[in-house]
């Protein structure tokens, strides 16, 4: 039943995560969520030259929470901070080719997450 | 595939559906006609409500057909209450009810009706000094589910029923997860009503019954041709029914057997997750429980994403957490076991069946480490 809910690309996400881990010595760090409401994620970047040159991710939540940070650190993998800055929810539900309606607003977060990663980013830039 | 969702559905017993057949295109009358073929329906008809009352304890006359247990659940409570609402306007049930009755029970609130929630505690267990502190004057109904569906703990449903005896008070008891499935005796248990659903045993879906004691009289929900003693009007479901009656027919038959089967299943599972996974607890009363139910909770870790993982693994499980369902909160039964919304989000269910086997237990023991430590290195809230 739930594995109908789901894309193949959502699956495919959940089932194979790309980019899972920490990255200790991280340039930014973002967390979002809450897992009283069943989700929580944290992505962590390293920037080089303007430039997201590594990204990870750990999430506690659903499949589809799980699948979209697995998505964004696709996404936002090699691209400039400006460029990884524009990408929004929509585009992450709509590069897993869709999710259900019920998890578009509470597990979609994986864009925030990144967001809050690249805000600590630029704190920490103008903190040097 | 693994299937231990037992107690959402069961699979059809090839020898319930060989007795249903017939009555779908050749045995096809309807029951209330006089010539032969609505007499051959009639006579099944009889046959099966002989068969379930004879796994309850109940005498035939005191089994009324219908469309399965939530319909079974609304008759039982809506019936009493619009029946004796000169008499009363409480209700007494839990807070970890089925939707059937939970539901219903909030619907009669708006309708002027008061209802008291029994807590539980951390076991899952209703007390019984809590019924009775609850009692009131004007107390019409207490409605107690025999054994809970998400946790699977078994009710003192005995000891209710006999407070609301002393006190003249109607006792229902929804009964969907347990008849069939351990001894169900409504003289034994005090009960006045009893909600049945066939699917759960192995029957069709769509059909269920509710026992109405002698001398318990309900004001009936639906109008019409008189069937089922004009309490639930409308041609019988003569197929389903008889799927009932054959169900109910082989549980009496291997109740014992299956009980014990299926117990040893279940704490083979029981012992071999617990004892290989740490951070892993089981929910609920450990003894006062089904005989198929084990119901985890796994720290660090979601219930949806442990259920796809499981399921692509061949297992089909269920949670009762809120990522499965259209709700996005916990379930209210493992909020009323006084969890942390953090805990109840990793909650799994597992309810098992009679063809289930040792290997299964094994190879889903085996599943269930492998998926919990898969998502517990994807999760920032475990840090081992």
């Amino acid at each position: 039943m739930v594995k109908k809910m789901y894309t193949e690309k959502v699956m495919d996400h959940f089932s194979n995560p790309r980019n899972v881990g920490e990255i200790p010595d991280a340039d930014g760090e973002g967390t979002v969520g809450n897992p009283t409401c069943g989700d929580l994620m944290t992505i962590y970047i390293k920037v080089k030259d303007n430039v997201i040159e590594d990204i990870k991710f750990k999430t506690f939540g659903c499949g589809a929470a799980i699948a979209t940070s697995s998505m964004v650190t696709e996404m936002a993998m090699g691209k400039t901070i400006e460029e990884a800055l524009k990408i929004t929810r929509d585009d992450v539900a709509d590069a897993l080719e869709g999710l259900p309606p019920v998890k578009m607003h509470c597990s979609n977060l994986a864009a925030d997450a990144l967001e809050a990663a690249i805000e600590d980013y630029k704190k920490k830039q103008k903190e040097k | 595939m693994i299937y231990l969702d037992h107690s959402a559905t069961s699979p059809v017993n090839p020898e319930v559906l060989k007795a249903m057949k017939p009555f779908f295109s050749q045995e096809f009358g309807n029951a209330s006609t006089i010539y032969s073929l609505g007499r051959t329906a009639r006579q099944a008809m009889e046959a099966a409500r002989e068969n379930v009352a004879v796994l309850i304890g109940a005498s035939p006359q005191e089994i009324i057909f219908t469309s399965g247990g939530t319909e079974s659940d609304n008759m039982a409570i809506k019936g009493i209450a619009y029946k004796w609402k000169a008499k009363g306007k409480h209700i007494i049930t839990s807070a970890i009810e089925h939707p059937a009755v939970d539901e219903t029970c909030r619907y009669m609130e708006k309708q002027g009706f008061e209802v008291t929630y029994l807590p539980v505690y951390e076991e899952g267990l209703v007390r019984v000094e809590d019924v009775k502190a609850a009692i009131r004057e004007d107390t019409i109904l207490i409605s107690i589910m025999h054994a809970n569906n998400e946790i699977g703990t078994i009710q003192p449903v005995a000891e209710i029923g006999e407070i609301a005896r002393e006190k003249g008070i109607i006792f229902h008891t929804d009964a969907v997860q347990t008849v069939g499935k351990i001894p169900v005796d409504v003289e034994k248990l005090n009960i006045d009503l009893l909600s049945i659903s066939a699917h759960k045993l192995y029957g069709p879906k769509g059909v269920g019954a509710l026992y109405v004691k002698k001398g318990v009289f309900l004001e009936p929900l639906i109008h019409g041709g008189g069937h089922e003693r004009a309490l639930r009007p409308g041609t019988e479901n003569i197929p389903g029914i008889v799927g009932l009656g054959k169900a109910c027919e082989i549980a009496y038959k291997n109740l014992e057997k299956d009980q014990e089967y299926t117990t040893q299943l279940r704490n083979q599972l029981i012992e071999g997750v617990l004892g290989g996974l740490e951070e892993s607890y089981l929910n609920g009363d450990p003894d006062k429980r089904l005989p198929n139910n084990a119901h985890f909770r796994f720290s660090g870790i979601e219930g949806e994403s442990l259920v796809l993982h499981l399921d692509a693994r061949g297992i089909a499980a269920s949670t009762g957490s809120a990522c499965s369902s259209k709700k996005l909160e916990p379930s209210h039964v493992l909020m009323a076991l006084g969890l942390e919304k953090v805990e109840a989000h990793g909650s799994l269910r597992l309810s098992l069946g009679t063809e289930n086997t040792p290997e299964d237990i094994e190879y889903t023991i085996k599943s269930i480490k492998e998926a919990v430590n898969t998502l517990r290195n994807l999760s920032p809230l475990w840090n081992q």
